[in-house]
């Protein structure tokens, strides 16, 4: 068991080296170190999770103490870590992806400047994010949570020459920060009702029914976690960042936005299920935020024109089915697809990396096409990622999309239509965007001659312009590095739902979760089998419909007006909206606010301080006349106060 | 038999006054001297019957003692106000006051 | 002699009465001596003036002593005070030429004259005041002899001095000495300076001094 720690400590001290010693370390040998930290920590998590298989279904939970944090009072916050199922399971698909893209990352970011920094910023990731899932006490977890933040921040601005790409790890980064003020607000109401952090004084009381909680509290706990679960898992109102976030490097889009730091809203409200076992509210809010979104970036996806915003707004679009299981009641659904989704995910944001390396850097998707015929790994890969998410079956999403709609139904069928209908966007979109890059004319070779002309040079891969060398060569596959995290995932979008097959005994991820879920946390509830095949048949229309659809309609065609309104590509201007209010009155309050409380008041108290210690002094000034006579008066003066003291106390 | 001991203390006090108030009041350096030589006066004539008040020879002493503290004192004024009002005619104290603030 | 005077012109029976009355009488020719020559020195323009009054001021005084007794202080205060140091103030005005009339340039700071006035009549008040509350003749017993007794007025003032007060009398000793040697230091004239200067009169007055203190 002590294997823990090492889960911990690999791509901590893959971190360190490379922050201190990362000018050192040239590329590409920064990165096998960094790879190499990953895939420590992934055998490390296996170790524990093989140890904890031999052990009985009950006593699969293991709680270890690095060191006491913070001994206050009655308060004890140590840095402990949790092993247990869901920890686990969360842990071992969040190295074992983050392995394949930092490997993947050696061929992506050749010739970057900065390799090495871009390394460690992957180490720290994964480090925060097992900090995240393994932690014993929410507030270890959060240090996780900020962690991964940072790390975001870092990443998405990894490029930070470049304007939108610090505006876009800004944005990220405040976003987040309104969800960690909802997350510090029910630390704080944790604490002054169960006070302590740790899971085992607030969720296994709960879990175990030996305690219950009010209704009010647990909903007052339960949205302020959901609100820091939204802001992370870029849910409505705080997605926006998300699809901005596609500024940096298509790794990390792969690894943070896709596979790991977004789950951690789920994983957070998986792992609070006992709390909001108490508040039925919280729960609705829960699933009807999934619902809602997952219908809204649908709708946004099917216009984008830039390869990685459609699978960006593709994400929100399934964390939002994530989160409708998870609110329906089913968060071994929600979890299942959570797997599912981390594995097509990873590998269409890494197939799009290779296709954008492919072509130097293009991520225009009207530019490109035809690509079937000259990226032969990436094409079927990219094929195998679409189909899971389309949920075509037998691919992955088809499986865990299709839990989670069960559900859904259960929970109210307005919740499962919205769901549906997005499953069908999905499938649309997806099948729209494949058409644009692997079919059609090979839009790219006029833009590449315009390229040329203009002598761009490429990020990340060839750097030099594109004449020499590779430009008017044909696009090509990506080097070993890349392709074969490619195949990987592949086989993962295309076998993996066997983890959890609804029959013949396979259900494994339930069944590995069911301690943690028990009937005290997440009532069960069954969906007649009937019910669950005209669901799933419906279900499944609605995605070979937009198949067809996507297909069909894109086939020859480039630019489709009436299917890309306006108001889609804008993303309901939502965004535009807020920028609106903010930039416009918000930010001429903030000035004059500004004016007026900085300069004025606090500038105008501490110049005041200081002009009032100049003016007193001036004034006291006076005193010194330099006449002895006047010194002499004032020694007289104060005789006769002294005097005038002595005789009143001497009388009474 | 004598006069009472008030009559003099109260003879003391309003000498000691005056000169206290001429000090203050005067501006020619050397009459500042002389009023500083009344408050002087004044605590002899104190001390002096404060010994007969007491019957202690002690206070008597410590007139003497006072007599030749100001004559050295004088001494050592009217030495500087040489020093100082060397180059100066018709100079006051108000004419030091270098130390102004 | 003022006694002998009214015991003559009154030839009253009772020597107490007259004792009385000469004291009284003395008492009060001193302090009218003391006011008037006080008054004088703090309001008479020209400082030689001011100076005389001084010395009226100190006869008064030395009148007071005898009224009270203090012979021998009576004598010093005359010879010391009178005699020494007011001609060292005499000298010092003559020498530095301030004897002209203080020039009535503007007061700098307006309020001196009245506030020290008002200071002098509240400090006056509250010593009287405090006269009247407290008690203050403590009635500890006498440290170094008795005033009264057998006895010169002269001799109990040396043996106290010459053993009870034997320290301090010699620390004024050395404390004229310095105050000598910091005058000629302080009044000696730098080489550039080409005032022409009599004999130094404060060098001279100081032979006086010395001399009474031997004694």
């Amino acid at each position: 068991m002590n294997a823990a720690y090492l889960i911990v400590a690999f791509p901590l001290a893959g971190a360190i080296i490379l922050l201190f010693g990362g000018r050192k370390i040239t590329d590409p040998v920064s990165g096998w170190l960094a790879t190499a930290m990953a895939a420590g920590s992934f055998v490390a998590t296996v170790v524990v999770w093989a140890t904890l298989l031999g052990r009985p279904g009950s006593s699969r939970s293991v709680d270890k103490t690095i060191f006491t944090w913070m001994p206050v009072g009655t308060l004890h916050v140590s840095f402990g870590l949790q092993l247990d199922p869901l920890s686990i399971l969360w842990s071992l698909f969040v190295t074992g992806v983050g392995t394949l893209i930092t490997m993947y990352s050696i061929g992506y970011m050749r010739g970057d400047p900065s390799f090495s920094r871009f390394f460690f910023y992957l180490n720290a990731f994964i480090f925060s994010m097992v900090i995240l899932v393994l932690a014993d006490n929410y507030l270890f977890s959060f240090l996780g949570w900020e962690g991964v933040g940072f790390c975001s921040y870092g990443l998405v601005g990894f490029w930070f020459d470049r304007d939108s790409a610090a505006v876009a790890a800004k944005k990220a980064f405040v976003t987040n920060r309104v969800g960690d003020f909802g997350f510090m607000v029910a630390l704080y109401l944790m604490f002054a009702h169960f006070g302590s952090f740790n899971y085992s004084v607030v969720l296994a009381p709960l879990a175990a029914g030996h305690a219950t909680i009010a209704t009010s509290t647990a909903t007052f706990i339960s949205v302020m976690l959901v609100l820091g679960a939204v802001a992370k898992s870029a849910q409505i109102p705080l997605y926006m960042w998300l699809p901005d976030a596609m500024e940096g490097p298509t790794p990390v889009s792969a690894l943070i936005h896709a596979a790991t730091m977004v789950t951690a809203g789920v994983y957070l409200i998986a792992r609070t299920a006992p709390i909001l076992h108490f508040s039925p509210d919280a729960q609705w809010i829960i699933a009807s935020i999934g619902a809602g979104t997952c219908f809204l970036a649908a709708t946004i996806a099917c216009v984008q024109d830039d390869i990685k915003r459609v699978l960006a707004y593709s994400t929100v679009s399934q964390i939002g089915y994530m989160f409708l299981g998870e609110g329906s009641g089913d968060y071994q659904a929600g979890i299942y697809h959570t797997v599912m989704h981390a594995f097509f995910k990873a590998l269409l944001f890494l197939a799009a990396g290779s296709i954008i390396h492919a072509l130097h850097d293009e991520q225009n998707m009207k530019r490109m096409g035809n690509l079937r015929k000259y990226l032969p790994i990436t094409f079927p890969a990219f094929m195998a990622g679409m189909l899971a998410l389309a949920a075509i079956p037998p691919f992955d999403g088809f499986w865990s999309k299709d839990e989670v709609l069960d559900a859904a139904w259960h929970k109210s069928p307005v919740l499962w239509a919205l769901g549906v209908a997005g499953a069908g966007l999905t499938a649309y979109y997806m099948s729209r965007q494949v058409r644009l890059v692997f079919w059609g004319k090979s839009r790219w070779e006029t833009s590449a001659a315009d390229h040329g002309a203009a002598g761009d040079t490429g990020r990340g891969g060839h750097g030099a312009a594109s004449e020499v060398g590779h430009g008017s060569a044909a696009p090509h596959d990506a080097p070993w590095t890349m392709t074969v995290p490619l195949v990987i995932l592949a086989v993962a979008a295309t076998f993996g739902w066997l983890l959890n097959a609804p029959f013949g005994g396979l259900d494994f991820i339930n069944k590995w979760l069911a301690p943690i879920f028990p009937s005290t946390v997440a009532t069960p509830f069954t969906v007649s089998t009937d019910t669950k095949w005209v669901l799933g048949v419906v279900a499944t229309a609605f995605s070979l419909t937009g198949l067809a659809l996507g297909m069909g309609l894109w086939r020859k065609a480039v630019n489709r007006p009436a299917l890309e309104p306006a108001f889609l590509a804008h993303a309901w201007y939502i965004d535009d909206g807020i920028a609106a209010a903010v930039s416009g009155p918000l930010a001429r309050m903030a000035t004059r606010f500004s004016f007026v409380v900085d300069v004025r008041w606090v500038d105008g108290l501490v110049n005041g301080v200081a002009r009032s210690a100049a003016g007193a002094g001036r004034q006291l000034r006076r005193v010194q006349t330099g006449y002895v006579r006047n010194y002499a008066l004032a020694i007289g003066i104060g005789t006769a106060a002294l005097l005038f003291y002595v005789s009143v106390r001497a009388g009474s | 038999m004598s006069v009472p001991s008030a009559w003099y203390l109260v003879l003391a006090a309003v000498l000691f006054t005056m000169g206290a108030t001429g000090l203050l009041i005067r501006r020619n350096v050397l009459i500042m001297f002389m009023c500083i030589e009344l408050m002087l006066n004044a605590v002899n004539l104190t001390f002096v019957t404060f010994a007969r008040l007491l019957n202690d020879i002690g206070g008597q002493v410590d007139v003497l003692f006072v007599l030749v503290v100001a004559a050295a004192e004088v001494v050592v004024g009217l030495a500087i106000i040489v020093a100082l009002f060397r180059r100066r005619a018709a100079a006051t104290a108000d004419d030091i006051h270098i130390l102004k603030g | 002699m003022l006694a002998t005077l009214s015991a003559a012109m009154l030839a009253d029976t009772s020597g107490q009465a007259l004792a009385h009355a000469s004291a009284w009488a003395v008492f009060a020719v001193g302090a009218t001596m003391i006011l008037t020559g006080a008054a004088g020195v703090i309001l008479l323009r020209n400082p030689v003036h001011s100076a005389l009054m001084l010395v009226v001021t100190l006869f008064g005084v030395a009148l007071e002593f005898i009224d009270e007794s203090a012979d021998f202080l009576a004598a010093v205060q005359i010879i010391v005070y009178a005699g020494a140091v007011v001609i060292l103030f005499l000298f010092v005005i003559m020498f530095l030429g301030v004897d002209r009339k203080e020039a009535i340039a503007a007061e700098p700071t307006k309020l001196q004259k009245p506030l020290a006035a008002l200071m002098g009549l509240v400090v006056l008040v509250e010593i009287l005041a405090l006269s009247r509350v407290d008690h203050w003749a403590s009635g500890a017993p006498a440290q170094s002899g008795l005033l009264n007794g057998p006895g010169d007025n002269v001799q109990k003032l040396g043996q106290a001095v010459y053993t009870g007060y034997l320290l301090p009398f010699e620390m004024t000793a050395a404390l004229l000495v310095i105050a000598v040697v910091a005058t000629v230091v302080l009044s000696k004239r730098s080489a550039s300076t080409a005032e022409p200067t009599g004999p130094d009169p404060l060098e001279q007055a100081e032979e006086p001094d010395e001399s009474e203190v031997a004694l």
